[in-house]
């Protein structure tokens, strides 16, 4: 009940009130705090996603910053004499070593490492399954179209401190996946040899690669990213939370429960609830055993060698593509089986980041939007969600192609083919069919709130014919399937104007009017009933 | 609303809806409106709220929740301190495990959990759960904020006179664009440049093959028909500071196959009675290419699947590699040694811009 | 057509359209599965047969793919020179004899004992010098050195068989089947003899010193009672099965979590 902290504000001041004015007169937080403390967020466990995303990160910080103390960034060569027998007297580097110390030797440094590591690959689990609730339900609109660029900025920072962290063991697993990114680098037009020998600070391997992939794990993107996340917060207070439609909600308030106390005990809550779940996994899973894998050498490898799952898209755009390699006029050579896939790793994010203004730029809405959209109600949107995750996922296929065949006893040529032809027919039928899904939807919700929810009540009527009693939704029902805008599609208008003279129409604005047909024509929404569809069919007879 | 109607404007957004629903703050907009906003419903008390005693069950749980997990810290301290950090325990269904990591994780994450698990299960039922609504203010300026930060804008601009004095605007510009130019100059030394390192390996002419398991030359009656073997340059020693460097270029591939099944004939004068030599890293992205199957003699990359038939001068069959892998010619001293007759002819591993 | 719009909203139409969609699954697998071929005919008949020698066993067991006289044929290659390793590898694993012509030739329960094996194995050696099958003082884990195996196992055997011999693909549906656990003899003797697509490592290569490190490695790694401090492996499969995890239950876990977090609590009044 709420009777304690209603006993505390009549007391005198305390301490602890004393020491918030100390506070407040050298740095103003009451102001701050008028405006926060009871800042209102509504309850919804997808608005939660974000918090997952924002607790792991925070767990890998704390983790992170623990295996600091003990790893060693070095490329030094040493002949290992440690605690884990299967290692004994192979040469390493002192990068592997203390690793395999942190495992062996640190009590708990084992724990740690498994944390960091599995909360790592749930943080870009998490970036990405929020990044996907916001797509989908178009919070993404104005005025959140900075913080959608702040989101992703991070997702794709996320996935390069992955990238760096798990190549720091200098394993013979990671240390295949920076010769990899060596490759790729040198599969750059033109300075791609010159930026490989800066970045390797000479031939491949070389001894700076750790030490640099070091800074830039532990310094330059955690600095970067803890900044963003800071502003992403920011605005996520700033902007007040989006909200889902429903009795009481609108575009002007937002509804539900106030920052202190109930979020600071969920939110709060929920980070150690986290942080509790993570820290059982990694004490009973194992990740990325390093003692397994052995020492990188450039000569050595092991079957079933994959990336983490957030860059498994990539390896799968690399492992499909054929071997296309020319020799252009003047000696030089293109490699376009890595360069292809090297410009695909940059555009499919870029068109990601750019689908909210893409999408205002369709619609020419400039109004601020913080009801949230059903995805079923904007089926175009929907179905380019869906059809970037099929692809993604097509990739992710691709990716693993070797573990496909051998268990699921399929050839790994056949695989390949496969998803050589599904990345181009996979995402096309993806949209078609979540298009006409949402369709569907959108046709079942206006039955219902025409005719009502279906019973399953036979009820034989005094002439003999049997009808299926239909129940009227409620006010909130009604309310909740209606309240959503329906644009109509924008039309370009004759192409000559009331005086015969022939209008000017740039193709920019044809191909923004067929995409406006697209997401708004007859094939992209159903029409919501008007009020007076509602009124003929509900006044009058009793059935339909 | 009222920002939204400016904008309509500007964009003759005749397709736009033009009326928001239930756009008055929770009360419905008019009385014959079927689907109007119904309104924030009252308030529903839990039973907590009404029923002192379910009140308390909610209070043991919560606070027996802290207690289990300040038990839980007492057990991790505890565990910390007895368990030795090599103990290997079976716990099924998970294996043979380190019994201190198990302990650890288990106590760790209990304690964590049981404190969010408490916090959560007392906000849920004991923190008060009426509904607040909260009205949002658009976030554009107001037309007078607007105005005002414009016209402050540009007084300051004016007083600093960066407009009028274009050799001060001209030279600021150009000493700006040329500072950042010492920071891309200090880069410089990242890295030597790449000259042609890339298209040497430390393979020469009378350089012996030695085997990479026995670090002995390797004989021809070694290599058996069906047989891989990796070899590496004479000289080049386990412990040496460069060694990676070396082997990531001069790594060998060695297989034999029956001359009569060597499709190239070039690529079979390069070998001795049958003896190939291939360089191991593959022309794609570099990754040791050598899961050899001998009955096919197809080599293949376990990183991206590109394909190469050795009995056919290493061509590539399939996946991503764009040319096939550089081969070693090779031949047989007095002494009865494989030896190499020169460097690769080409430069091995994965392409580059000036490659060729 | 309305019947079965109404059946659509029926509870189990999700549980019929998965079962149909699991079903259209299957069939595409079928599609793609590389071995299309239909139920093995059990040529057990060697089984049935009273052992005598080793000549007999084989023109039952072996002819037919592999000449009367071990020449080999289009269905199977010459076993002159094989040695008695390669017969006991590959029959007392079950590879042979072939259930049906394939990518490659599975492990299987063996139909044969040890001393039909053997005598089958003199046979095959006499037809021509090969390795012969070694001795336990070879093959002996504990002669081994772990550390230097380990290096070994990955400079040579990793590329195909994983970290730990877990197996991996081949091209066109064959793979390097998953080692783990597998009686050290028949490791040792598969390095000698390279069987099906397998490369040999001939003593010249690969010192009988050398195998038994490998040897010594696999059996510190693998087996039952191989031991993963931190805790269940998941496969050894690296970070495809990581992932998967990390997906279902790691965020599959917290995400439940936030449905607990976030649903209204219980109210007094039942509406």
């Amino acid at each position: 009940m709420s009777t304690t902290t209603t006993d505390a504000r009549r007391n005198p001041p305390g301490r602890g009130e004393r020491f918030a004015d100390w506070t407040d007169s050298r740095l103003g937080l009451h102001g701050a705090g008028r405006k926060n403390l009871r800042k209102v967020f509504p309850d919804h466990w997808s608005f939660m996603l974000g918090e997952i995303a924002m607790y792991t990160f925070l767990i890998v910080l704390l983790t992170g910053v623990y295996l600091t103390l003990f790893f060693k960034p070095s490329m030094a060569e040493m002949t290992y004499h440690g605690s884990y027998a299967p290692m004994n007297g192979v040469r390493m580097t002192e990068a592997y070593a203390s690793t395999l110390d942190i495992s062996f030797d640190v009590r708990g440094g084992l724990l740690i490492r498994q944390i960091h590591h599995w909360s790592a690959l749930i943080f870009i689990a998490a970036m990405a399954t929020h990044m996907m609730r916001v797509f989908f339900t178009g919070a993404f609109r104005k005025p959140r179209e900075v913080n959608w660029i702040f989101g992703f900025t991070l997702l794709v920072l996320g996935c390069i401190a992955g990238f760096t962290g798990y190549s720091l063991p200098d394993d013979l697993l990671s240390g295949t996946g920076v010769r990899f990114m060596e490759g790729a680098t040198l599969a750059t037009p033109v300075i791609g040899t010159y930026l490989a020998f800066f970045l390797w600070g000479g031939e491949f391997p070389g001894t700076d690669i750790i030490p640099r992939f070091f800074a830039v794990h532990v310094l330059l993107v955690p600095g970067i990213m803890l900044g963003l996340f800071v502003l992403h917060i920011i605005l996520v207070f700033y902007h007040k939370h989006t909200q889902y439609a429903g009795s009481g909600k609108t575009e002007e308030n937002v509804v539900g429960m106030p920052f202190m106390p109930v979020y600071v005990a969920k939110a709060g809550g929920f980070f150690f609830l986290i942080f509790g779940v993570i820290t059982v996994i990694a004490g009973l899973f194992t990740i990325n055993p390093v003692w397994d894998l052995g020492p990188y050498r450039p000569d050595m490898v092991s079957t079933g060698a994959q990336p983490d799952w957030y860059m498994g898209w990539t390896e799968g755009l690399i492992r499909f593509m054929p071997g296309w390699e020319w020799v252009i006029p003047g000696g030089y050579t293109i490699n376009f089986g890595v360069f292809i896939p090297l410009t695909l790793v940059g555009v499919v994010p870029i068109m990601m980041m750019a689908y909210p203004f893409f999408e205002s730029w369709v619609t020419g809405d400039r109004r601020e939007h913080h009801i949230l959209d059903r995805p079923r109600n904007v089926p175009t949107r929907t179905g380019f969600g869906v059809a970037w995750l099929t692809l993604v996922f097509v990739l992710l296929t691709a990716g693993g192609n070797d573990l496909w065949a051998t268990h699921f006893h399929l050839s790994i040529n056949t695989i390949t083919w496969t998803v050589r032809i599904a990345f181009f027919v996979a995402p096309v039928l993806a949209f078609w069919i979540t298009r006409r899904i949402c369709l569907g939807l959108q046709r079942r919700d206006r039955e219902k709130i025409l005719h009502g929810r279906e019973t399953g009540i036979i009820k034989r009527l005094p002439h003999g014919e049997f009808i299926e009693v239909h129940e009227p939704l409620s006010q909130d029902e009604l309310h909740k399937l209606t309240a959503h805008d329906q644009y109509a599609p924008l039309e370009l208008g004759p192409s000559v104007d009331d005086n015969g003279v022939v209008r000017k129409q740039s193709p920019v604005q044809k191909l923004r009017a067929r995409l406006s047909q697209g997401y708004f024509g007859e094939a992209g929404q159903i029409p919501k009933p008007t009020r007076r569809e509602y009124e003929e069919i509900t006044s009058g007879h009793g059935h339909h | 609303m009222s920002s939204q109607a400016g904008s309509e404007n500007e964009n003759n957004g005749e397709h736009l809806p033009t009326v928001r629903e239930g756009g008055e703050g929770g009360v419905a907009v008019e009385e014959h409106d079927p689907f109007a906003n119904p309104g924030l419903p009252p308030h529903e008390p839990r039973k907590q709220d009404i029923d002192e005693r379910a009140a308390k069950r909610s209070e043991r749980t919560v606070s027996l929740l802290f207690t289990v997990s300040m038990l839980a810290t007492v057990g991790f301290i505890a565990s910390f301190v007895a368990i030795d950090v090599d103990k290997i325990v079976y716990i099924f269904p998970l294996g043979h495990i380190s019994a201190l990591n198990f302990a650890l994780g288990v106590t760790l994450g209990l304690a964590l959990f049981c404190i969010g698990a408490g916090a959560i299960h007392w906000s849920r039922t004991l923190m008060s759960d009426v509904e607040i609504v909260q009205e949002r203010h658009p976030i554009e300026a107001t037309p007078e904020t607007k105005t005002l930060v414009k016209s402050e804008w540009r007084q300051g601009t004016e007083e600093s006179q960066i407009g009028s004095r274009k050799i001060i605007r001209r030279t600021l510009l150009g000493a700006l664009t040329l500072v950042p130019l010492s920071g891309i100059v200090l880069l410089r030394d990242l890295g030597p440049l790449p000259e042609t390192k890339l298209r040497h390996t430390m393979w020469g002419k009378g350089k012996l093959l030695i085997n990479m398991n026995t670090d002995e030359p390797l004989r021809p009656a070694d290599i058996t028909v069906g047989s891989l073997s990796f070899a590496k340059p004479e000289g080049l020693e386990d412990g040496d500071h460069d060694f990676n460097k070396e082997i990531a270029k001069a790594a060998l591939m060695l297989v034999r196959i029956h001359p009569g099944d060597i499709k190239d004939a070039e690529s079979a004068s390069w070998g001795h009675e049958g003896i190939l030599a291939f360089s191991k890293i593959c022309t794609h992205v570099g990754c040791p290419v050598s899961l050899y199957e001998q009955q096919t003699h197809h080599v293949l990359c376990p990183c991206h699947q590109s394909t190469f038939d050795l009995s056919d001068g290493a061509r590539v069959l399939f996946g991503p590699a764009g040319h096939p892998l550089p081969q070693l010619k090779i031949t047989v001293n007095d002494e009865g040694y494989l030896y190499a007759l020169g460097d690769f002819d080409e430069p091995v591993g994965p392409s580059f811009w000036e490659r060729g | 057509m309305k019947k079965l719009s109404a059946r659509r909203r029926h509870p189990l139409a999700a549980l019929v359209v998965l079962l149909i969609a699991l079903a259209a699954t299957g069939g595409l697998y079928a599609t793609f599965a590389p071995t299309g071929k239909a139920q093995a005919d059990e040529t057990s008949a060697a089984q049935s047969l009273a052992v005598e020698e080793g000549q007999k066993l084989y023109r039952v067991g072996c002819a037919s793919c592999h000449g009367t006289g071990g020449q080999g044929s289009s269905d199977g290659p010459s076993l002159v020179g094989v040695g008695a390793a390669a017969v006991d590898f590959q029959v007392s694993t079950g590879r042979m004899p072939l259930q049906q012509q394939g990518a490659q030739a599975p492990k299987k329960p063996n139909i044969y004992t040890q001393k039909e094996i053997d005598q089958l194995a003199a046979y095959v050696a006499s037809l021509g010098p090969g390795p012969a099958v070694p001795e336990e003082s070879q093959y002996d884990p504990a002669g081994g050195d772990v550390g230097r195996g380990g290096d070994l196992f990955r400079n040579n055997c990793a590329q195909c068989h994983n970290f730990t011999g877990k197996g991996g693909a081949l091209t066109d549906g064959k793979y390097a089947p998953n080692i783990d656990g597998v009686d050290p003899k028949h490791m040792y003797e598969a390095m000698v003899t390279g069987p099906q697509n397998m490369p040999a490592f001939p003593d010249g290569v690969l010192t009988p010193e050398n195998k038994q490190d490998i040897i010594a490695y696999l059996d510190e790694v693998g087996g039952d009672e191989a031991e993963s401090p931190g805790g269940f492996s998941l496969g050894g499969l690296g970070p495809v099965s990581e992932g998967l995890f990390a997906w279902v239950f790691g965020l599959g876990a917290l995400i439940v979590l936030t449905i607990w977090i976030a649903a209204r609590t219980a109210k007094a009044r039942k509406s």
